[in-house]
């Protein structure tokens, strides 16, 4: 099984977040909690849904990440992509995604 | 420009009062997703990849500085300090909180935009030519009838909840800039042998997963009969359209299904039922309508011819500018400028609220206050004065804006694809950016001369790539990007849908593949004039299959 995090979009304005070990949603996938057996993937899923009931976040979803140099990394690209936002340099004042994180 | 009337103006003043009350009572909790979703996607509130996004439309890709000053305030106080423009002429922000839409709506209803139709089952935003107005080979301006399209449909109640959603497009001149032919139902403003106006009537063309060209209905059709005629396309789409599966919901499945033959009569049925009812267009309506878009009152510059050919002389980069981004205007004197948005290297579509405000001073100063999006991703301002495009160049260079490259290769379509968009299976920004700084060189992209490149990050095809002279479509394999190339689409007057070449390509070698193909039809055209469209339709895929994947490759697909 794949190491697992939970993801979703916040309420308000709709930035991707991830859930903490402390149960707060935080805008650093690098906080996120890793569920790394059944029973934790299903107590984020539970979470999951929780938090989607009380408006909190929507879009929720559990992801395959792993950990490679005791950093997390989705693996989907689509979700390194949420993580890190937009590849290119976009707009003043914004950074692009770090290349070797978003890279295959 | 078309004016709000008292109707209009009180309409959308409710609809974002009713906004403002369903966001806050989402954002207290009262309200669950599942029921907000569809109110916040009427009003133009999408969810992305990173945030939400809000598409404003533009209609018919029309609008006057004061519209645009506003787009650029939107982009500075709400968002990140940019917007994008779209191929459906409309703009989107990336980054608006749930929390400000409806402050944001409420300002764009102060100067006579929305959101409204840019979502769900309805007849989205109506588009047209961009030169419209202004085009020397235009027969009448479409935007009157793009106007009272829009009237029409606007909350229509029997056509709100359609089987799927509904484009219509309209051009006014026989070169088609509107890519009629790949909309749902495309209009072909033209007159008849007595000199009426009419339209001939596309109907079921779309690209997205099953790209089709519209077949012609009816070959004239009166003006007065217009929303008739249309209603009845509707009808019997609402009626027989496919509900039951989504990806056969469009019209252009029920033509296909149906055949055009009985299609057209069973239109023909319906219209003959309303033919003479109150849908009936009156000429004094029309007129009313038509006055809106009355062409601005030009003076004689005479002057500017001598002055642009010195200007020319002078400046070799402006005379490279003039020559590939002003066209001629029915006006001798005037031109009309496209404004590129795909600076090398760049990302196509995207303008910062800086230049937006540029747009909007040059406007006001030299354009007779009209600006226009094209769905080529450009700003149009459709009447300048050849005397005026020096100064206009200079306020362009200023602002970043004065790539000299409409219509050639690095003038790509591309959509937002998966730096942004919750739907998409592979990046289309980073890879047009790589194609167009390859391309970049002024001398190459000329020798190359028109060569359209059109860029989706997924099937949908936002990015038009079907009809794209060189179509990419960026597909995930095995969990990687994978880009597929068409060639030989074109989406005017000879609609033709592009071929697939033959398998993918990774992201790090697609640059390499377009490459080969350019030079590839280098080698066989016949002459500088012969365009890589002509080119390609001449010698057919072969030469390019055996470039790109060796001759005896023919079976590798
Ligand atoms: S083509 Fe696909 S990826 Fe691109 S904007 Fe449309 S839906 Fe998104």
């Amino acid at each position: 099984m794949a190491d697992k995090v939970l993801t979703g979009n916040r309420l308000g304005d709709g930035i991707a977040v991830w859930l903490d070990a402390a149960g707060n949603w935080t805008e650093n996938l690098q906080d996120a909690l890793v569920a790394r057996h059944a029973e934790a993937v299903q107590s984020l899923e539970e979470i999951g849904k929780r938090d989607f009931a009380a408006n909190l976040v929507l879009d929720v979803n559990v992801i395959d990440v792993a950990e490679v140099n005791g950093k997390i990394r989705p693996l989907r690209l689509r979700e390194r992509i949420r993580a890190e936002g937009p590849t290119m340099v976009y707009a003043d004042g914004y950074k692009a995604a770090d290349p070797d994180f978003i890279a295959a | 420009m078309y004016r709000y009337d008292e109707f209009d103006h009180a309409f959308v003043n409710a609809r974002v009062a009713q906004f403002r009350d369903q966001v806050e009572r989402r954002l207290s909790g009262e309200l669950a997703e599942d029921a907000f979703r569809p109110l916040r996607l009427m009003n133009g509130v999408y969810l992305q990849l990173h945030a939400y996004m809000l598409r404003v439309a533009i209609p018919y890709g029309t609008l006057n500085s004061k519209q645009m000053r506003m787009l650029a305030h939107i982009a500075r106080k709400y968002d990140r300090g940019y917007g994008h423009f779209t191929t459906r002429q409309n703009i989107q922000y990336n980054w608006p909180k749930l929390s400000d839409t409806p402050d944001i709506l409420a300002e764009l209803a102060t100067v006579e935009m929305h959101a409204l139709q840019t979502s769900g089952n309805c007849i989205r935003n109506v588009t047209a030519d961009h030169f419209a107005g202004a085009a020397q080979d235009e027969v009448a301006d479409p935007r009157p009838y793009a106007e009272i399209l829009r009237q029409w449909s606007s909350v229509h109640p029997e056509f709100s909840f359609l089987p799927r959603k509904f484009k219509i497009a309209v051009t006014g001149a026989e070169r088609d800039r509107a890519a009629i032919q790949v909309h749902d139902i495309g209009l072909h403003l033209k007159k008849n042998e007595a000199g009426e106006l009419g339209f001939a009537v596309y109907v079921g063309g779309g690209q997205g997963r099953t790209p089709m060209i519209a077949k012609k209905i009816k070959d004239f059709l009166p003006e007065e009969d217009l929303l008739s005629y249309i209603t009845a396309i509707m009808r019997v789409y609402n009626l027989h359209g496919r509900r039951d599966n989504k990806y056969k919901a469009r019209i252009k499945i029920l033509v296909h299904e149906t055949g055009t033959e009985e299609l057209t009569r069973q239109v023909e049925a319906e219209f003959a039922e309303l033919k003479n009812t109150e849908l009936k267009l009156p000429e004094a309506d029309v007129k009313a309508i038509a006055a809106y878009f009355a062409p601005p009152e030009l003076p004689a510059r005479a002057e500017g011819w001598a002055s642009l050919a010195e200007w020319k002389k002078r400046d070799e980069e402006f005379a490279r500018w003039v020559n590939n981004n002003v066209k001629p205007h029915k006006h001798p004197d005037y031109g009309m400028v496209t404004i590129s948005l795909k600076p090398i290297g760049g990302i196509p579509g995207d303008a910062t609220d800086a230049q937006m405000e540029a747009v909007a001073d040059i406007a006001a100063e030299y354009a007779q206050d009209e600006i226009r999006i094209s769905h080529e991703q450009n700003i149009v301002l459709p009447h300048v004065a050849l005397a005026d495009l020096e100064p206009v160049y200079r306020a362009l260079v200023a602002a970043g804006l004065a790539t000299a490259n409409s219509n050639l290769i690095t003038d790509i379509i591309a959509c937002p694809g998966l730096d942004y968009c919750a739907l998409a299976n592979a990046r289309s920004i980073p890879v047009a950016q790589e194609i167009s700084s390859r391309f970049g060189a002024p001398e190459r992209q000329e020798e190359i001369g028109e060569l359209k490149i059109k860029i989706s990050g997924c099937i949908n095809a936002c990015g038009h790539h079907h009809v794209g002279h060189i179509g990419l479509l960026g597909v995930e394999k095995k969990g990687a990007e994978l880009y597929q190339i068409t060639l030989g689409g074109s989406g005017d007057e000879n609609t033709s849908i592009g071929e697939i070449i033959g398998r993918g390509f990774e992201p790090e070698k697609v640059t390499d593949a377009v490459e080969t193909i350019v030079d590839t039809y280098l080698g066989l055209r016949l002459s500088k004039e012969e365009t890589f469209l002509d080119a390609y339709r001449r010698v057919g895929p072969q030469p390019f299959k055996d470039a790109l994947y060796g001759a005896t490759a023919e079976a590798a697909e």
